[in-house]
């Protein structure tokens, strides 16, 4: 038989290697394990509870959950009754939270814990649709007594009862499943406006992983973590569909604050993460090399030049001297190995980054360090379609389209996709549907071109970019992701449309910059206080001088502030993914834009309410100065 | 549920050379209660839990421990029969993990020497194993899964006091003695820690003693709170009643406030 949905997957897996693990998930400070039939006995317990329940074919079920070996048993089980599942993002806030549940008709909601169900229960006059919550962990959960409550025990319960009266029922339910029948509602993260419901089928799904795999086979024995947002559409991608067809073991993290430490445990062979984590690696590393005993030190400052130059060269295809390819034995020997080895990247076939464009140092860090870091690019709308591939890896782009994608360029500088792995539309959104699929064709909304080796190159999102008032064309994203690749800037936020020049706003890394400033003894005390330092204001002016350089004469930035705090996603001001919601920044700071400006004013006051978690709010008066950026030093 | 007495304290005095820092103070503790002792600086508040876990004996009077009289036992031997304390200035092996100091919490529980232990294998290494278990149990349950291999002298101050209850909690003790473990928190520590001992009390039925000095959190969690000033038991009762009593808000604010 033929495997046309993600359930046959698993009837296979189960089948053909029931005894091979299939999961892990630390707990109690061990890796506790899961079999291929181990993983089906849980998923049809879960199933025919479900079932048991009241969920019919078409409904939803809503998780909110970390990732844990639960929330891929329940998807699975949506799936093989014929639902959906949606995933939620685990920190959604209250109002986000009953957006997403309310408008995926969620007939049911499985909720990690004691906080997530809390959350859940406050909205419950809201969510009139869901008819009940599942809850994983039951610590603290005892005097909860509302019926709308069951544990997730107690529905494998239910389950392993129907099961006994009804033993075909499960596989009745899988057969009836079809390829394209919607496996996934992922909602987009939302920049503009609520956030719309993409439906991905089963074929979707498998002809995504089906491409990957054209041009990166994974192996039952891989093992992967799972430790990326349940919600965010990778996640299925890898941890879900890929585990599934693939049979590589997907290993949960103890807790989200242990994932470096599980990394290391499991040493994965191919891992994606965004560049956030990427970045803050290599100053876990550099830090940890400036504590290091001077012989160590000198080494690693000695050799790490030699990998970055020998990894840059071998990305530009130059011939390698012989006399850096043996300044190179050594320095794998005695750096980078160990290195690797720590950060748990010693079997390491694969590292993925995606999301966001990642700074050329850091990549190039990695690169240098032997881990084949590579650049992956998707939406939510038709999963990853594009990977760098191996030996033809170059800073800047997303690398090539799988074999199975079609990807173009419109006249417009849109990049669009065509394949199968395409979705189906956004859920009970005709309008938003109908102007993403065209002939076919997803219109991503991202501003690309293809460079002159193939190879994809993300810019902006479309709609942001948009011209001064000279004309030239300004992409406010392009100029905000050089801004980050420096350490010292979390966040920047540029503009520029119909605006004589280009300015930003910056948000310091308060954990970089914070180190910065006890190096350099200056004294401080909130976060606030530090952004407004001058000292701070010349240390980020070095960067945005150096992000100048590379930029046209026209849309330099000209002047630029520090923000009194960092954009935050609770305030919506940017998405659950890090990205920033410009209509929404642009209102709620318009005074702060405006004097950006107005070229005379070089202060502007801000008043912020802040809110404790108490409900007692404080109100914080500030003044901001805003910095000139003088001409492009010398020697540009 | 019937009632039962499962710490009686009665008429206790304790003398440091002409000082009397408790004088006749009798106490019952319920099984599975929350009983508050608070009082002003000095009032003998850490002096009578040090009564109770045995590091001073008193002069006169008698301490038992359900039907039994602990009054002259050792503190070691106290803590064998299920009576676990935390330290208000943090008793913690500082160059130790987290984890080895959460282990020594089991040390009243161990049964094998220390030859065998060394040698890891058979009894001595199934007896770890148990141990680990319990451990593991109080390290999910702090929810300090993180730092089990952190020295504990290299955590915020607010994690130590944590890692302090979960030594205590490792003995699985039956009474847990809490000498100000929220003393020095901010807000949301003290509320995390108020839920964790909230939890405590309702996960395991551990009878809690707890001194604090945030009023806050005593009346919130307490089922009875006993009031002490100057060694002299002024006042005990339900939360409610006792912040009515006069004799309180006197000792409290001075005899100004009150009249």
């Amino acid at each position: 038989m033929a495997e046309t949905t993600l359930p046959h997957y698993l009837l296979r897996n189960a089948r053909e290697f029931p005894h091979q693990v299939a999961m892990r998930e630390k707990e109690k400070g061990i890796w506790q394990q899961w079999t291929w039939r181990q993983y089906l006995d849980e998923v049809r317990d879960l199933a025919l509870g479900l079932v048991a329940l009241g969920f019919e074919r078409g409904d939803k079920l809503a998780i909110l959950s970390d990732n844990r070996p639960q929330v891929y048993w329940a998807m699975v089980a949506a799936q093989a009754l014929g639902g959906m599942p949606v995933p939620l993002y685990q920190d959604s806030i209250s109002r986000q939270l009953a957006y997403v549940v309310d408008h995926s008709d969620a007939a049911m909601v499985l909720a990690e814990d004691q906080e997530q169900v809390d959350k859940v229960l406050e909205l419950k006059d809201n969510l009139p649709k869901v008819r009940r919550v599942i809850y994983d962990d039951p610590k603290g959960m005892r005097h909860y007594n509302d019926p709308w409550l069951t544990s997730f025990i107690a529905v494998q319960e239910k389950g392993r009862e129907l099961g006994r009266q009804r033993p075909q029922l499960f596989d009745e339910h899988v057969s009836a499943g079809r390829a394209d029948d919607s496996a996934l509602i992922c909602y987009t993260s939302g920049t503009t406006g609520q956030p719309k419901g993409a439906m991905l089928s089963h074929a979707n799904l498998i002809t995504a992983v089906e491409g990957m795999q054209t041009v990166e086979p994974y192996y039952p024995t891989d093992e992967t973590l799972a430790y990326l947002p349940p919600a965010w559409v990778g996640d299925t991608f890898w941890s879900l569909a890929g585990a599934l067809m693939t049979g590589c073991r997907v290993n949960c993290p103890e807790r989200p604050e242990t994932v470096q430490a599980n990394i290391r445990e499991i040493a994965p062979h191919f891992l994606v993460a965004p560049p956030r984590i990427w970045e803050n690696l290599v100053s876990e590393v550099r830090t940890r090399v400036d504590d290091a005993s001077f012989v160590k030190r000198w080494l690693f400052h000695k050799l790490m030049p030699v990998g970055e130059d020998v990894a840059r060269k071998r990305m530009e295809k130059e011939p390698v001297g012989v006399l850096q390819k043996g300044l190179h034995r050594l320095a794998e020997f005695f750096v980078f190995g160990p290195l690797r080895d720590h950060l748990g990247f010693r079997r390491i076939r694969s590292a993925y980054t995606g999301g966001a464009p990642l700074g050329p140092e850091i990549f190039l860090f990695f690169r240098a360090l032997g881990i084949n870091l590579k650049q992956v690019y998707g939406q939510t709308e038709s999963g990853v379609t594009c990977v760098q591939r191996d030996g033809d890896v170059s800073l800047g782009t997303v690398g090539k389209p799988f074999p199975n994608v079609e990807m173009a360029v419109s006249d417009d500088g849109e990049v669009l996709v065509n394949g199968p792995m395409v979705f189906k539309g956004y859920y009970k959104d005709e309008v938003a549907t109908a102007a993403a699929l065209k002939d076919g064709w997803l219109y991503s909304g991202d501003a690309g071109l293809m460079d002159p080796n193939d190879h994809l190159v993300v810019i902006d999102r479309a709609k942001d970019v948009t011209a001064l008032t000279d004309g030239t064309r300004f992409a406010p994203q392009f100029i905000e992701n050089k801004l980050k690749f420096s350490p010292y800037v979390k966040e920047a936020v540029s503009f520029g449309q119909d605006r004589p020049y280009v300015a930003a706003m910056v948000d310091i890394d308060m954990e970089n910059v914070g180190r910065w400033a006890e190096k350099n003894r200056l004294a401080y005390t909130t976060y606030t206080d530090l952004a407004q330092k001058p000292e701070v204001y010349d240390l980020i002016a070095l960067e945005v001088d150096r992000v100048n350089r590379d930029l046209p004469e026209s849309t330099r930035i000209r002047r630029f502030l520090l923000l009194h705090k960092e954009l935050d996603a609770d305030d919506e001001e940017i998405t659950r993914t890090r990205k920033v919601r410009r209509g929404l920044v642009a209102e709620r700071y318009a005074d702060i834009i405006a004097a950006l400006f107005s070229e005379e004013v070089a202060t502007v006051p801000v008043t912020s309410v802040i809110t404790y978690q108490d409900g007692r709010q404080a109100t914080l008066e500030t003044t901001l100065t805003i910095r000139d950026v003088g001409e492009v030093l010398a020697g540009a | 549920m019937t009632i039962e007495c499962h710490l009686d304290i009665r008429g206790v005095s304790k003398h440091f050379g002409g000082v009397q820092a408790i004088g006749d103070v009798s106490l019952q503790v319920n099984r599975g209660e929350i009983v508050s002792v608070i009082g002003p600086n000095g009032a003998g508040k850490t002096t009578l839990l040090n009564m109770i876990s045995g590091f001073y004996h008193p002069d006169s009077g008698s301490i038992r421990l359900a039907d039994r009289d602990i009054t002259r036992l050792s503190p070691s031997r106290i803590a064998t029969l299920g009576v676990a304390r935390t330290f208000q200035n943090i008793a913690l092996f500082r160059g130790m993990t987290v984890l080895d100091n959460l282990m020594l919490g089991r040390h009243v529980h161990m049964r094998t020497g220390a030859l065998s232990a060394m040698l890891r294998f058979g009894p001595a290494l199934r007896e770890e194993v148990q141990h680990r278990e319990v451990v593991e149990d109080v390290i999910e349950f702090l929810d300090i899964q993180p730092l089990r291999k952190q020295p504990a002298g290299a955590l915020a101050y607010g994690l130590q006091k944590r890692v302090e209850l979960g030594r205590a909690l490792a003995a699985h003790p039956q009474v847990l003695l809490l000498d100000e473990p929220m003393g020095g928190m901010n807000i949301e520590e003290k509320e995390d820690m108020a839920r964790f001992v909230l939890d405590v009390n309702d996960e395991w039925g551990t009878t809690i003693v707890l001194i604090e000095h945030d009023m806050g959190v005593v009346m919130d969690i307490s089922d009875r709170v006993v009031v002490l000033d100057l060694g002299q038991k002024i006042a005990a009762g339900t939360p409610d009643e006792v912040k009515e009593a006069p004799e309180v808000i006197k000792a409290y604010l001075g005899t100004q406030a009150a009249s």
